[in-house]
């Protein structure tokens, strides 16, 4: 297998990285600054929000990482809300792009489908690149697809709750169905394992903020997502092995001639 | 002699401008860093930087003052 990997390409944008991160409920700048560090994010997510007094520190650290910023849309119950919110962050940051998000439930922060693909349709007829945070429903997804989204994110879970992926076999699926498709995965992942497993999905990227803000050390943890982020991906692309209901010994299974690993390993020399 | 005033919102606080002020005029006056960057809506609706100048406001607006925060 070739080590060198694809990178992600979002609408002919190549990114740096297939941990995606968000820039909220971090202790401190400096934390955020060190998770930025280890993390190694292909972009980073900010929002577009009410001016306080403070000062011009965020938006400066933020530039001197040099990293793209992807402002969302947190918060916007209405597709009007939403459009209004992606046309002033393209003002503020000189940037089409935008992580859609509708909110249909304020208990468990859950996307609102029907508002979604309107908010997104009217956004790709703006020029915008729509990354639409949505939830696992196939038929959803597969409309965003159809629209022109250039990725479609599934929750793993409630933003923020940390479960990890409660839907494997739909994120599965979704893989499955839309193979062509940027699919991310979006919301809810606790642990590294978490990463890893929605990149052995075949998913093209995670984007987690909580999981590593609100760890007792962020920057460590920031780092193991990144480590698990990346042995994911590994994972998939060299295949893993399909499941099986019985044992499969391995040491009784009949040796592989020594002549045959010789001709194998001189094939490739 | 009183300049006839107007009571407007801006980010949810109440505020007394003149009668004939401009979303540019207010704004201004609101800002207390003059290199945050930032973003202006009026009543819900996105009022380009070229525009604020020619936007009139009027008694009972909401200006909303926006600008780049933590988010996920």
């Amino acid at each position: 297998m070739a080590e060198t990997d694809e990178p992600l390409r979002i609408a002919g944008r190549e990114l740096g990285s297939r941990l995606l991160l968000g820039t909220s409920r971090y202790p401190s700048p400096a934390a955020l600054a060190d998770c930025i560090e280890q993390a190694q994010p292909g972009f980073l997510t900010v929002s577009v929000r009410r001016a306080g007094t403070g000062g011009n520190g965020f938006y400066e650290l933020l530039q001197e990482t040099g990293l793209p910023l992807v402002p969302n849309t947190a918060g916007c119950r209405t597709v009007k809300e939403a459009c209004v919110t992606a046309s002033m962050a393209r003002e503020l940051l000189d940037t089409n792009w935008v992580k859609l998000e509708l909110i249909g439930d304020d208990e468990t922060q859950a996307p609102d489908p029907f508002a979604l693909v309107e908010a997104a349709a009217q956004l790709l007829r703006e020029d915008y690149v729509v990354l639409a945070y949505c939830t696992e429903d196939l038929a959803l997804c597969m409309r965003l697809a159809e629209l022109g989204c250039h990725a479609i994110m599934p929750w793993a879970a409630p933003i923020g709750s940390g479960q990890g992926l409660t839907q494997p076999e739909r994120l599965a699926l979704l893989r499955q169905r839309l193979p062509g498709e940027v699919l991310v995965v979006d919301a809810g992942l606790g642990r590294p394992s978490d990463a890893a497993a929605a990149m052995e999905l075949g998913y093209d990227a995670v984007l987690l903020n909580t999981a590593v803000a609100q760890a007792r050390e962020p920057a460590p943890m920031a780092a193991a997502f990144r480590a698990a982020t990346d042995a994911g991906r590994r994972a998939w692309r060299a295949g893993i092995m399909p499941r099986h209901s019985m044992a499969q010994p391995s040491t009784l299974a009949p040796d592989i001639p020594v002549d045959q690993y010789a001709s194998s390993s001189s094939s490739s020399s | 002699m009183s300049t006839a005033a107007i009571m407007v919102k801006l980010n949810g606080e109440e505020r007394r401008v003149a009668a004939d002020s401009t979303a540019a005029a207010a704004v201004d006056a609101w800002r207390q860093d003059a290199d945050a960057p930032y973003v202006v809506s009026v009543n819900g609706d996105h009022i380009p930087r070229e525009r604020l100048a020619a936007t009139a406001l009027r008694a009972g607006d909401e200006v909303e003052i926006l600008t780049l925060r933590q988010g996920g």
